[in-house]
């Protein structure tokens, strides 16, 4: 497929801070990709550098094939949704959506159909003739996102469109954000620190890190086999257990006290000494299920969180705490000794020094 | 269970909450009351004294009722009182005021606003810089740069003419008005900008489009500061503003101390209030816009 945004060696310095540094970044045509890190490690920055609204230190855009690092951001071929909206507040609705096109000296004729058609796909005709003020945050956040559509770009920019939105509102746009991209098929770029909004949305997720990507995947790999502690600890709610041992051969003995067999875990790069194992939390059995299990552990459950679907509790084994997640149905009560197994082989091992997987 | 308990005075909560008349508020309004009439105060002698014979005035009690009220000393102070050696009264440098008012108050703000605009969305190398030294501008005591600007003044012709004024005031009123101007873009959020460049608006276009709508409120706060002090000033038309054109402060000052004999305490007063009544005029009527501007939140998307 070919590629719709390309980016190369980008750096951006702020003085002598460095945001990003030599980011690469290739985004095939319609392609969602979404750009996950925690707060500060540069996201906003990267997005405003494809858009054209920050000047970049060194490196290269493209985006369909053109090189457009000294283009104006109007003439990138981008539209851009904020997380703060930033609809002008003077002009109704319609004003807002046309702003872009009114600019560009669009014939009017042809403005009035992209407004309807954006304002239909959105569902925002009744409130065409609505100032912001006079819209709920998610009416604000569609007009947003309609301010995009009418301007028919190749690439649309989001910058956390639903963090300003409560919970349920969030799900019904995202969902709805999602079945956008499926009728429109553009190239889509969505930074959030929402790790649901990341795996639900996304065909690559980019995990970032100071300014770094950590890894670039489809969210399953990101989930399943992370490449190094920091995407490992990112990702997942619960976050994954990590169990501290020594690593010999095939066996990590943790503490002395226990000795974990290896032997279903495909090593890429097996590396003796200290390691982490990881393992998640909806990876770990208890009871009955825990018997099948290649590795099998006695461990006493210290506190428990029902989640209503299911159960969230805390144990300790070596003296490591552990998280796992059960079943509702599943009775547990702090104080209780169970029997915990797992798969070796559907957890994570890191090398601690380096931090990455093995 | 039972329903709730009646509080105190045996009515239970239910709907808007009684206003209760506490000590408190009781010793507020008195003082706020008390301080409105310390304050009135010489505005009311400075009125019923214009109104007033000079024999009345000498008789004694400067806060009584006029006997005959006469409105005598007000056409007099408007029309024929002598302003050194012409006597056409304060109405000419009512006019002068007026001009120089109504082109001084519009240019600086005008250029002030571009300014504060450029200045928080538009930064450049040494933005930041330039910005402090306007500010710093603000602390420089204006008696310092009179003389090198009747010298700049006078070398391009301007000195002592109605432009040249306008200049000196648009000038003095720049470092406070970015500053009020910079300070309000940016508090603004700089998505929005974004989000205007992103729709391939440029400069001028964000400015008038999109900035210049949303800054309503804090231009009437600018306009309100601009017309009591251009108003109010008498040292800048004093040297700058040159015989043609000299404002009605001055002009009042000059009929105060033109004494042909007596001193005309009633036209004295007359032509005080009436000098001093555009800049009331404008707080009267702005203090409502401004408060309902800024309260109406005309600023929040
Ligand atoms: N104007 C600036 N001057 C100096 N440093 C800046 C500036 N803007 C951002 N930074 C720094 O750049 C880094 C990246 O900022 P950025 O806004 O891209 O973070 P982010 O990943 O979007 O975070 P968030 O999730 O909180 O939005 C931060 O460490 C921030 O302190
Ligand atoms: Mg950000």
């Amino acid at each position: 497929m070919a590629t719709s945004v390309e980016i190369k060696d980008l750096s951006l310095n702020y003085g002598s801070v460095k945001v990003l540094d030599r980011l690469n970044l290739d985004i095939a045509e319609g392609e969602f990709i979404v750009l996950l890190g925690p707060s500060g490690c540069g996201k906003s920055t990267l997005l405003n550098c494809i858009a054209g609204l920050l000047d970049v230190s060194d490196g290269q855009i493209h985006i369909s094939g053109k090189n457009v690092t000294w283009e104006e951001p109007k003439d990138r071929g981008i539209g851009m949704v904020f997380q703060s909206y930033a609809l002008y507040p003077q002009m109704t609705v319609e004003k807002n959506l046309s702003f872009g096109l009114r600019v560009a000296r669009m014939p009017k004729a042809e403005i009035d159909s992209r407004v309807k058609r954006a304002s239909e796909i959105l569902q925002i005709e009744p409130l065409l003739n609505r100032k912001p003020v006079e819209l709920s945050g998610g009416q604000r956040q569609r007009v947003a996102i309609g301010r995009a559509l009418v301007r028919d770009v190749d690439v649309f920019l989001f910058d956390e469109p639903l963090s300003n939105l409560d919970a349920k509102l969030r799900n019904d746009l995202r969902v709805e954000i999602k079945r956008l991209h499926a009728r429109l098929k553009n190239t889509m770029i969505y930074v959030t620190h929402d790790q649901i909004e990341a795996m639900t949305l996304a065909d690559r997720i980019a995990i970032m890190k100071n300014g770094v990507i950590q890894q670039l995947a489809d969210p399953h790999t990101i989930y399943n086999k992370p490449v190094n502690l920091f995407v490992a600890g990112f990702i997942g709610s619960p976050s994954m257990n990590f169990i501290k041992g020594d690593l010999q051969g095939a066996t990590l003995s943790v503490d002395g006290q226990a000795n974990i067999p290896l032997a279903n875990y495909q090593f890429a790069n097996q590396t003796n000494g200290a390691s982490i194992l990881g393992i998640r939390p909806e990876h770990i059995l208890v009871g009955e299920d825990a018997r099948k299990m290649p590795v099998q552990l006695e461990s006493e459950i210290e506190i428990v969180e029902p989640m209503g679907a299911d159960t969230v509790a805390w144990t300790k084994i070596a003296g490591q705490s552990l998280t796992f997640r059960a079943a509702a149905e599943v009775h547990l009560e702090p104080g209780q000794k169970v029997l915990i197994g797992f798969d070796p082989g559907r957890g994570s091992v890191f090398n601690v020094e380096s931090g990455n997987r093995i | 269970m039972t329903a709730l308990a009646p509080t105190s005075i045996g009515v239970e909560p239910s709907g808007p909450r009684p206003r209760h008349i506490t000590a408190g508020r009781i010793g507020i309004y008195a003082f706020l009351i008390i301080a409105a009439l310390f304050f009135l105060l010489p505005l009311w002698v400075m009125v019923i004294t214009s109104m007033k014979s000079m024999s009345e005035i000498r008789a004694g009690n400067i806060f009584a009722l006029p006997m005959q009220p006469t409105l005598d000393y007000w056409v007099k102070a408007w029309s024929s009182a002598c302003t050194g050696v012409s006597c056409n009264g304060l109405a000419p440098g009512f006019f002068n005021s007026l001009k120089i008012t109504a082109l001084s108050v519009p240019v600086s703000i005008v250029i002030a606003m571009i300014n504060g605009y450029a200045l928080s969305f538009w930064r450049f190398r040494g933005s930041e810089l330039l910005f402090g030294i306007l500010v710093f501008g603000a602390f420089v005591p204006f008696q310092v740069l009179i003389y090198p600007i009747i010298f700049a003044l006078s070398r391009v012709g301007l000195f002592g003419t109605l432009p040249g004024i306008v200049i000196v005031h648009t000038i003095f009123g720049m470092p406070i008005l970015t500053l009020l101007f910079r300070n309000f873009f940016a508090s603004l959020p700089s998505e929005l900008f974004k989000a205007a460049r992103v729709d391939g608006a440029g400069f001028w276009r964000i400015f008038f489009w999109v900035m210049l709508p949303m800054s309503v409120p804090i231009a009437i706060v600018a306009v309100i500061l601009q017309v009591t002090g251009i108003w109010n000033d008498f040292l800048f038309g004093l040297v700058f503003a040159g015989r043609e054109n000299l404002p009605m402060t001055v002009q009042l000052n000059n009929i105060v101390r033109t004494s042909t004999g007596t001193v005309e305490y009633g036209t004295n007063m007359a032509a005080t209030v009436l000098t001093g009544a555009v800049p009331l005029i404008v707080y009267f009527v702005s203090g409502k816009w401004f408060v309902r501007g800024i309260a109406a939140g005309a600023v929040k998307g």
